[in-house]
């Protein structure tokens, strides 16, 4: 009797794709220490709007950790629109299920990488479907990822 | 691997002598102690010798002690039964703010059914309620005051005496969980002038599944559990009588070890606190800075940039068992409501973790768990994007 699947518990103990990409297509941030959880992606996108690269670095729990390794790894090799439909869902699927109670730890992950992705439109004057009416900066004080339904 | 057992507040193994004096309560004298013929007799002998034990431990007559089945059940008790018994004297309760959730959700449960009125007072930066304060929260519909000896987050040792005589100084009943502080600090219900105090067998190396309350001869008090005439008429419900036994066992070693489980815990949980300091940065230290005003085996610290759970899931990895009182606010996982009362920023909170010694725990584990601790908290740190430059 483990508190996470060993999928989690693989990810939590080696996490993938640890650390911060120099000079990145774009960054995101997400959550603070304050609320218990913050993560912080940076990605490389190439010419072919492919993520090549995804980087993080996470404060918070297990789960949050392991979320932030499967979805850093299941983004790269996406093109941008792809990574745009990661849902925090397939996130929690791609790991073998999370606690009831953890299931709001990968909306972290969901929402950092979306927020890199904004970063790089952004900076490169792209328009992303998954973006629409999207903006980090406005709802940034409150963290609707507070509010989610412990689904599952 | 090495295995560190660090929660002895959580609960404690039972020891070897504890265990020895159960046994036969199972297979030989398994009487019922109701029975009037030998088996059951020598069952009964059982307990009055255990009710004998466990009074000594608090300097309670044994006519005083009524076994329950936690410390939670005597918590439970002592509030609703006088919510009953004073209902005409009035409707108010004091406690605290960090008192265990045996107390607090019992008060809300009596709010929310029984019309009560719950006070909680605050406490301080170490966690220590103030006399005065309590003084001030009494008034006329005050029918009990309930405030734990020991906190069993951060260790504080209220001044129970002081706070007992403001009550007696009012006429109000003052009850005491001490759960955390039987075993741990000495206890003379009649200096301290309490009118309750509950206490667990499984804090002090005996058996899980049995507690006890201290209740002072003369104050009246319906009982809890309806039945039988087991405890005096006061606790239906046929005897655990093993678990009984256990207890009794554990209080005595508990009162003769006293000093020596004493001093054992402090030195080593200094040791704990000196070399966690020489190894680990920016870390902050929860609840009294005086260590005599603390629970001998209780340390409470919180490790800047990082979280809790991910630092407890990673000891565990290591084979070292804690606890940690954060647990993020983001998907609503309570946080600590101790260290919350105690004013620690919330994002200290949630990087905090209690360490207890115990009997069992040598300096080598403590060795080995700091070597282990650093590592860590440097593998957190180097993963957190939380570096102390963000300005949070
Ligand atoms: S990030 Fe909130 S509990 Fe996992």
């Amino acid at each position: 009797m483990a508190l996470y699947n060993d999928t989690v518990m693989d990810h939590f103990l080696n996490p993938h794709n640890v650390g911060e990409i120099e000079d990145p297509s774009g960054k995101g941030i997400y959550g603070s220490p304050v609320c218990g959880d913050m993560m912080m992606v940076t990605i490389d996108v190439d010419e072919n709007d492919v993520i090549t690269d995804a980087k993080f670095k996470t404060y918070g729990c297990g789960s949050a950790i392991a979320s932030s390794s499967m979805a850093t790894d299941m983004i790269i090799g996406m093109t941008v629109e792809e990574a745009l439909t990661v849902s925090n869902k397939k996130i929690v699927e791609e790991l073998g299920g999370l606690p009831a109670i953890k299931i709001h730890c990968s909306v972290l992950a969901e929402h950092a990488i979306k927020n890199a992705i904004w970063d790089y439109a952004e900076k490169n004057g792209k328009h992303y479907a998954g973006l629409e009416g999207y903006n980090p900066t406005e709802d940034s004080e409150e963290d609707d990822h507070h509010d989610i339904p412990a689904a599952e | 691997m090495r295995e560190v057992y660090l929660d002895y507040s959580a609960t404690t193994p039972v020891k070897e002598e504890v265990v020895r004096e159960m046994i036969p309560y199972y297979t030989e004298v398994y009487g019922n102690p109701s029975s009037l013929y030998a088996p059951g007799l020598r069952a009964k002998e059982g307990l009055t010798n255990a009710r004998q034990q466990v009074a000594d431990l608090i300097g309670a007559n044994p006519a005083e002690v009524f076994f329950t089945s936690c410390g939670t059940e005597a918590d439970n008790w002592v509030l609703e039964g006088i919510a009953d018994q004073l209902k005409d004297k009035g409707n108010h309760i004091i406690t605290t703010k960090i008192e265990h959730h045996a107390i607090i959700h019992t008060c809300m449960y009596l709010q929310k059914y029984h019309g009560m009125e719950i006070t909680y007072l605050d406490v301080d930066e170490e966690g220590f309620v103030s006399p005065e304060d309590l003084e001030n929260a009494i008034t006329d519909k005050t029918i009990l005051i309930s405030i734990m000896m020991v906190n069993n987050e951060i260790g504080t040792l209220e001044p129970i005496k002081e706070l007992a005589a403001v009550a007696k100084k009012h006429g109000v009943l003052f009850h005491t969980d001490a759960v955390q502080a039987a075993g741990n600090v000495p206890i003379d219900v009649k200096d301290l002038g309490v009118d309750f105090l509950s206490m667990s067998a499984h804090k002090i190396y005996g058996p899980k599944g049995i507690g006890a309350l201290y209740k002072r001869k003369g104050i009246m008090m319906p009982s809890f559990i309806h039945g039988g005439a087991q405890e005096n008429r006061k606790r239906a419900g046929t005897e655990n009588t093993a678990g009984i036994v256990g207890f009794g066992k554990a209080a005595e070693l508990a009162r003769v070890n006293l000093d020596s489980h004493i001093a054992h815990s402090r030195e080593l949980r200094q040791y704990l606190w000196d070399q966690i300091q020489a190894k680990i940065d920016l870390v902050r230290l929860n609840g009294p800075k005086d260590f005599d005003k603390r629970h001998p085996a209780n340390l409470n610290v919180s490790f800047n940039y990082i979280e809790g759970e991910s630092i407890l899931l990673l000891l565990d990895a290591a084979g070292i068992s804690v606890s940690t009182g954060s647990a993020c606010s983001s998907g609503s996982l309570d946080i600590s409501h101790v260290l919350a009362a105690i004013q620690v920023p919330m994002e200290i909170i949630n990087g905090t973790v209690r360490f207890t010694v115990g009997d069992f725990t040598t300096k080598e584990d403590i060795d080995y768990t700091v070597d282990a601790l650093a590592k860590v908290v440097d593998t957190l740190r180097k993963l957190s994007p939380v570096t102390g430059k963000e300005g949070w």
